[in-house]
């Protein structure tokens, strides 16, 4: 009896010496420009090839800008992200590489695209040098960040060294009510067992109220993953994986695709299989979340105040929580419902596909973004922004007062220049809230697209379930 | 990749918990295409004021610090992103170890890689040795990572987990590709098996 990363894992051991962990084979190999360039001098200076480069896929991301100017050209608000695309583009060209580069209709934020083109399937070990790979989990694939030292082995060698983790399954149980969407299930874990909760750990996410969720929301779940401190987030395999993947360019088709379905119903958990970890979580109890302080544990319900340093036990806790509060300018123990708010960011890998957009439209649709309240929507791709745009899905958000941008990771990470000013709140609908992630002094407020929209339409933290119908 | 021998060295406290990669090395500094330099963007957003000139009081500012090669770190050390520019950027500072109650995986796992060492203190002895470094910056602790012990400046020992596979590597001076590459056979097995 086993489990589905027991599966996966168990069938990509190359070998195993005692004392040293496994090497592992991996499978589909994501890059992107900023973890990779030190990883290519490492080949270069060893005098290395790449050993699959058709298993090495690049793409342009956290660089790249969201804004073209009035001659259609893309703005660059410095050199250095200019420079680091044009060694990404080198290197794929030197090693054989296909990429994605800016600009090509294929395009997008890494963790976006692998699973749009159809790269992403079950079973398979999938590794990028950025932690959330997690994303791909989704798919029933044990996928992983890993350092610019591993992408270099995996070019290398198209191997990793590594320990085996344990395993931790995370029961969602019953259906959420309205509103509450798949980023507030994973908020709600986080927050339940902290940012180092899950360490060592592969999750498993099990239950009702993942199953019930369309891929893109699953991806939403396992997105975060790592923000509990795991090594990777899993899903197992069923019909919605196989209908996702079905006429994807780079999935399987035909009669292979049959043969790879047979294989991948294969895959799910035995019944009876252990884990490390158990934990049940009452999805049906859950209401949208959000975060409060500069971690993404440090969350709470929307309708719930903050904390309060005074009412804790434990003095780290205390400390660490007055230190959360000042950063963000919040006073303990009040509501953050009513909370003003400059900038809301709809975007990101964890929030950025085409239903994270049409929940966000919804809330929009015939609605303006409040004075004084900066908008930004930045679809994860360029599939996504043409689907989008298909369905019109930019009026509405242009409508609004929000600005409609290009494909890339902007203000998730604030590396192209959009990013928000230091005191400034930010509700978005990103992964990390630490200090300085969106724009040096900015703070950051984690969450749903439907609570991100929420704020943006009303200037303050709002329950969107008070705009939904 | 240097062998890591035993040193002794004083110790620089930051006494914070969860500090996330951001922090080790805000985002914006990710845009470089080499290492070289990093160390001088080590917690830069507490470290320097906005026209660029030290902030009095945080630790690697302060000159009664100056040349530790260790850093007392809180728990769950390293959190976040999977950026190596964090220990690139701490060993470009000169740092050799990071002593903490926990560190986060990734980062863990980056450290060894590069040749820093992480060391995990139980809390009693990390309130310990905290106490001695703020009573007397100029203490030492000695490193020894064949034996996997600390010596706190009271002269108690401490020993602390490390990976036995990254201790071997660390100790040869090895580094993970150069063990890779040589299980060639076995990764071209494996490839053939599965096509
Ligand atoms: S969107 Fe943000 S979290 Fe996702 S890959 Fe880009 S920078 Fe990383």
């Amino acid at each position: 009896m086993k489990t589905l990363f027991d599966k996966v894992w168990d069938s990509h051991v190359v070998a195993e010496d005692p004392g040293a962990p496994a090497v592992i084979y991996v499978d589909l190999h994501l890059v992107h420009e900023v973890t990779s360039p030190q990883a290519f001098t490492g080949l270069r200076e060893r005098g290395l090839k790449v050993r699959r480069p058709e298993r090495t896929k690049a793409t342009m991301d956290h660089s790249t800008p969201t804004r073209k100017g009035s001659d259609g050209r893309f703005v660059f608000v410095d050199a250095q992200n200019e420079a680091q695309l044009e060694v990404l583009r080198k290197n794929c060209a030197d090693f054989g590489i296909e990429l994605f580069a800016l600009g090509e209709a294929s395009n997008g934020i890494v963790h976006v695209v692998g699973p749009e083109r159809g790269l992403t399937h079950p079973g398979m070990t999938i590794v990028c040098g950025d932690s959330h790979t997690s994303t791909h989990g989704a798919f029933g694939a044990l996928a992983f960040g890993i350092g610019t030292s591993q992408v270099e082995h995996v070019l290398a060698t198209q191997c990793l060294l590594h320990a085996r983790p344990k395993t931790f399954r995370v029961t969602f149980e019953g259906t959420p009510g309205l509103g509450v969407s798949a980023k507030d299930l994973i908020l709600a874990l986080i927050a339940e067992i902290g940012v180092g909760g899950a360490t060592g750990h592969v999750l498993e996410y099990a239950g009702d109220a993942i199953r019930a969720l369309d891929m893109e929301g699953r991806m939403t779940v396992c997105n975060m993953s790592i923000e509990a401190g795991a090594k990777a987030g899993m899903i197992a395999p069923d019909d919605v994986t196989f209908q996702y993947l079905a006429g994807r360019d780079r999935a399987p088709n035909g009669a292979d695709f049959d043969a790879a379905v047979q294989a991948w119903k294969t895959l799910p958990t035995d019944e009876g299989a252990r884990f490390d970890r158990e934990l049940r979580i009452d999805a049906a109890a859950l209401v949208p979340r959000l975060t409060w302080g500069t971690n993404p544990g440090m969350g709470v319900a929307i309708d719930q105040p903050v904390p309060d340093p005074a009412q804790m036990q434990d003095a780290q806790a205390r400390e660490a929580t007055q230190k959360a509060l000042t950063y963000m300018g919040l006073e303990a123990g009040k509501p953050l419902l009513g909370r003003g708010v400059d900038v809301v960011f709809i975007g990101s890998c964890t929030n950025s596909r085409i239903s994270d957009l049409r929940a966000a439209a919804k809330i929009f649709e015939g609605r303006k973004v409040a004075s004084g309240v900066r908008a930004l929507v930045v679809p994860g791709s360029y599939d996504v922004k043409k689907q989008a745009e298909a369905e019109g899905l930019h009026r509405v958000f242009e409508a609004a007062g929000a600005e409609w941008r290009e494909p890339g990771c902007s203000m998730c990470i604030a590396m192209n220049g959009d990013q928000i000013e230091p005191g400034q709140v930010a509700v978005s609908t990103s992964n990390r809230n630490f200090e300085g992630r969106q724009g040096k002094g900015g703070r950051t407020l984690l969450a749903s697209p439907f609570t991100a929209a929420a704020a943006a339409v009303t200037g303050k933290v709002t329950d969107p379930r008070t705009l939904l119908s | 990749m240097e062998p890591l021998r035993p040193f002794s060295s004083r110790v620089l406290p930051l006494i914070v918990d969860d500090v996330d990669t951001d922090q080790i090395i805000p985002a914006r500094f990710l845009k470089v295409t080499d290492k070289v330099g990093l160390g001088k963007k080590l917690f830069s957003d507490w470290r320097y004021e906005a026209d660029g000139s030290p902030k009095p009081g945080f630790p690697l500012n302060d000159p009664k610090h100056a040349g530790a090669q260790v850093l007392l770190a809180g728990h769950n050390f390293g959190c976040g992103s999977s950026r190596e520019h964090a220990p690139w950027s701490l060993v470009d500072y000169g740092f050799r170890a990071v002593i903490a109650t926990s560190f986060a995986d990734i980062f863990g796992g980056n450290a060894l890689k590069n040749g820093l060492l992480p060391i995990v203190l139980e809390p009693a002895l990390h309130a310990e040795l905290r106490a001695a470094v703020e009573a007397d910056p100029n203490v030492e602790i000695h490193v020894d990572l064949a034996s996997q012990t600390v010596t706190l400046p009271s002269g108690k020992s401490a020993s602390f987990p490390v990976d036995p596979f990254a201790k071997t590597m660390l100790l040869e001076g090895v580094d993970e590709l150069g063990y890779l590459l040589a299980k060639d056979d076995a990764i071209a097995a494996f490839e053939a098996r599965r096509a």
